[in-house]
Order: structure tokens, then sequence, then C-alpha cells
């Protein structure tokens, strides 16, 4: 059986998964209806610099604008912006969004993206910030100019990338996080105990090892953090980086499969012309069969590109989606470079440069195959790892390109 | 076609070099992009749009 070609597709998302995919059809040359449904109300912008430049005043809102008002128009979009999507009904292919409007569909792609995670309890307490969307970066930009004592939950890379910048915008800062190094999870021991070091020469206070309890208030607002040890933390500002979940609670009775994110097969449909696109997708890596999925920016764009091929060669036509995960956080003078997944290694192996020069380039291992390559400093020449971790060649003693 | 770079908003990921290599390149010390290119042949096209719509800063915007 073969489906008709779709005339009407239905996006919801409107950040950078949800534009890709828009942008791959109409480059595909789809000439139907195509509706880009967002519930943040500004047109697509970028997340990575929020954590950076618009959080340390660097730039305005206006520098992360994904695409410029013309290119947007240039879609030609049904643009539904500052509308959540509140539910699918599968069986008649519609999207209800919460204003009570209903948008029909032939083909449908759920980037919705993933929202942060908050302590339990911290909703509606002031001083107590996520970093997500620009509200949250402007939000936490305010509370910053006062140059608090920061606390900052979490050493992942929201955590890590504004406890460098609040630093460097003379705040008081405090890190706290339940792995052994800050961003321990993707670098590793090693690497991580340089971040650290980095950290703690810049003036960071670096707890590691430790989890946050709750946050402790006076007067409505956050006046410190308890950690499960019993010890406390006074702050005058909380930000809470502790990652994010899936967006997908509004797929709960449509059949949609959801574990995690929205279970996808390998070219990213999720079944019955629905597909997945960015942080909510996850799909069976093509190596080991295990369904992943990834939160990075570039990992976005490029879903979004293959479910827009995808859904023009149909479901039987459809390619496998492969890729070398690529991420990258800029701390102080530090830029850190990842490609492939580190979070499996077993090994880990510095093939340039070294850790006192803070100047690297380290393959990471897994069953004696490179899983990934992560570079400090030396950016141009990781791109030449990059082939070792999308072969998973053998790690050697000088495994140089 | 006529290529423009931001390159302030540049972050040194090099996937315009993995989309287009014979257009883009990346700066030694810092991976800043290197524009090869400004005004790619036709045969360029299709991967200049890959590494326009890939690019994680979006500071390539590529007018036709």
């Amino acid at each position: 059986m073969t489906a008709a070609a779709p005339s009407r597709i239905t996006v919801v998302g409107a950040s950078a998964a949800g534009l890709s995919v828009a942008e791959g059809l109409r480059r595909e040359g789809y000439p139907g209806r195509l509706t880009l449904i967002g519930e943040e109300a500004h047109l697509p912008y970028d997340r990575p610099p929020l954590s950076k430049q618009l959080l340390s005043g660097q730039w305005e809102a206006d520098r992360l604008r994904l695409r410029d008002s013309a290119a947007i128009e240039a879609l030609d979009l049904d643009l539904r912006l500052g509308t959540r999507a509140a539910a699918l009904d599968t069986a008649a292919g519609e999207v209800a969004l919460a204003d009570g409007s209903r948008v029909g569909h032939d083909a449908l792609v759920v980037a919705t993206g993933a929202r942060a995670r908050r302590l339990p309890g911290t909703e509606g307490i002031g001083g107590v910030h996520v970093l997500r969307t620009l509200e949250d970066a402007f939000a936490l930009r305010e509370d910053v100019a006062a140059k608090p004592h920061l606390v900052v939950v979490g050493g992942g890379f929201v955590g890590a990338e504004a406890a460098a910048v609040a630093r460097a915008l003379g705040c008081e800062v405090t890190m706290v996080t339940d792995t052994a190094q800050p961003m321990g999870d993707a670098l590793g021991d090693d690497l991580g105990a340089m971040l650290r070091a980095v950290h703690t020469e810049h003036g960071v206070r670096v707890e590691t090892g430790v989890l946050v309890d709750r946050v402790l208030t006076a007067d409505g607002r956050a006046s410190g953090v308890r950690l499960v040890d019993g010890r406390t933390i006074a702050a005058d500002a909380v930000l809470v980086g502790i990652g994010a979940r899936p967006n997908v609670e509004w797929l709960a009775g449509s059949g949609v499969p959801v574990s995690g994110g929205v279970v996808c097969d390998a070219t990213l449909h999720a079944g019955s012309g629905v597909w997945a696109a960015g942080d909510v997708a996850s799909w069976p890596d093509p190596r080991t069969g295990e369904l992943v999925r990834v939160e990075h920016r570039t990992n976005a764009a490029e879903q979004g590109l293959a479910v827009a091929r995808n859904i023009l060669a149909g479901p039987e036509r459809a390619a496998p989606f492969e890729t070398v995960p690529y991420v990258w956080t800029d701390q102080y003078d530090l830029k850190i470079q990842i490609y492939g997944r580190t979070r499996d290694a077993d090994e880990v192996r510095i093939v340039e440069g070294g850790l006192a020069e803070r100047r690297l380039i380290a393959l990471y291992g897994r069953n004696g195959r490179v899983c990934a390559a992560v570079g400090v400093n030396m950016v141009r020449a990781l791109r030449g790892y990059r082939p070792q971790v999308a072969e998973a060649a053998e790690l050697k003693e000088r495994s140089t390109p | 076609m006529r290529i423009s770079i931001d390159f302030d908003k540049c972050c040194g990921a090099g996937q315009c070099v993995l989309a287009a290599p014979e257009v883009f390149d990346q700066r030694d010390e810092d991976g800043i992009v290197i524009l090869l290119d400004p005004h790619p042949p036709a045969d360029q096209y299709e991967t200049v749009r890959q590494a326009e719509a890939v690019c994680p800063a979006a500071a390539i915007k590529v007018e036709q």
C-alpha cells in the first residue's frame, strides 16, 4: 500500500528541530500546507547562547533569532505561536490546541523538546531559577546583576556554563553536583577534575558528590540550600540545572508510543504518520539497538532534516537516521567539544596535548572501540578524529588520524 | 548564490566543513569558520544549503 503524498503537515514545536523540519520540507519542494505550532510566543530562537552570551549581557534576544523575518516568511507557514498543543487525536488526524482550535494533518512531527527539571517544591519561590527559555535567561540575568551569592545546583552543561558567566560578572558562586566532578557524566573523572580546577581557580566553590536536599527560604525568597549530608549553603539566588524532561504529556491517550521520549523506529517514525525530531525523539542506535535520546543542538537540526526527507519519501522508503552526536561548551577561555557518546566509556586516552596544558584531544573507548572524541581548545584538530568515532575504530596505543 | 557569515556567532563546530569542505574551512587557532568561496558554483549549492541548515550557531546565511 502506498499512501498518498501528504498535503497537510503539522509540526508541533517551533524551536531548532521544528524549524529544521519546516525548512527541510520546503527545500525538498513540499508545496502543501505546513503548520508550525509553538508554545512560546517567540519566533524560533537559539538556546545554547542563553547560558553564555545572553546571560553575560554580551547579546540581546535579537541575536538569538534562528532566522530573520524574511526567511521565516519565505517558508509560507501556517504559524501558530504562543499556542500549546494540548492533545493528539490520532484517529481523526488532528491536534487540539490549548486555545480550543484543531488542526488536521496527513503527517505530524513531534518536536516539542524538553523542559527544565525543577527541584520539587521550588515553584514560585523568588530567586530560584532554571535556564531553558529566553524568559528564564532574562530572569536569571536580572538577579545576577545584583551580584548575589549564586548557588548552582547541577554540574552539567547549563550549570557549569552559568557558573562561569556568573563568576565573570562578579557573583560569588558555589556549584553543587552529585557527580564526582563537574560535567563528570560527559567528560569522566580526569577531564572533569581539570575542569574543576579551572572553576576553582576562577573562584567558584565546587561541592561534588553530594545532592541538594532542598532550597531554604526566607520571606518567600531563596536563602540557601540544604545538602543531603546536612550542611547548608547560604544563597541569594539558586540556579537549578539538573537536566530536562521530554515534553510528551500532551500525547497521553493518543497511542503514540512514549517511554522517556517518543519511541521511534530507526527512521524517526513513531507509526501512523507521526514522526519525532530533536530532544523529544528516542530512536534505536544503529550500532547497539538501544533506544537513545540526544539533547544537543546539532542533533535537533539533523533530525529535523532527516524527518523532512523521510516524510516525503514515505514510511516504506524512509532512510535510517545516522549521526555522530556533537556538542560543545564554552567556559572561561575553554572550548570543550565532544563527538560521539562518552557516557559508557570504560577507557580514556589522551592522544594529543595534555591535561596540564588544558589543551588536548582524548579518545573515549568502550570495549576497545572508539565511542567518542573530546577536544579541549583544539577545535580544528578534533574534527580529524570524527571518522574514528563514526566507524567505532579500534582504540590503539596511538590512535592519531 | 551569495554566502554571508556572522563570524561573531560562529562557535567553531565545524559542521559546515563536514557538509561542504570545498566552501568552508576552520582557522587552526580557534576553529572559527573560513569562507573559502563566497560565490560557490552551482554544483555546491546543495551542500552549502546543508551547511546553512546544520550550523548550530545559525551563523551562515545563504541568498540566491
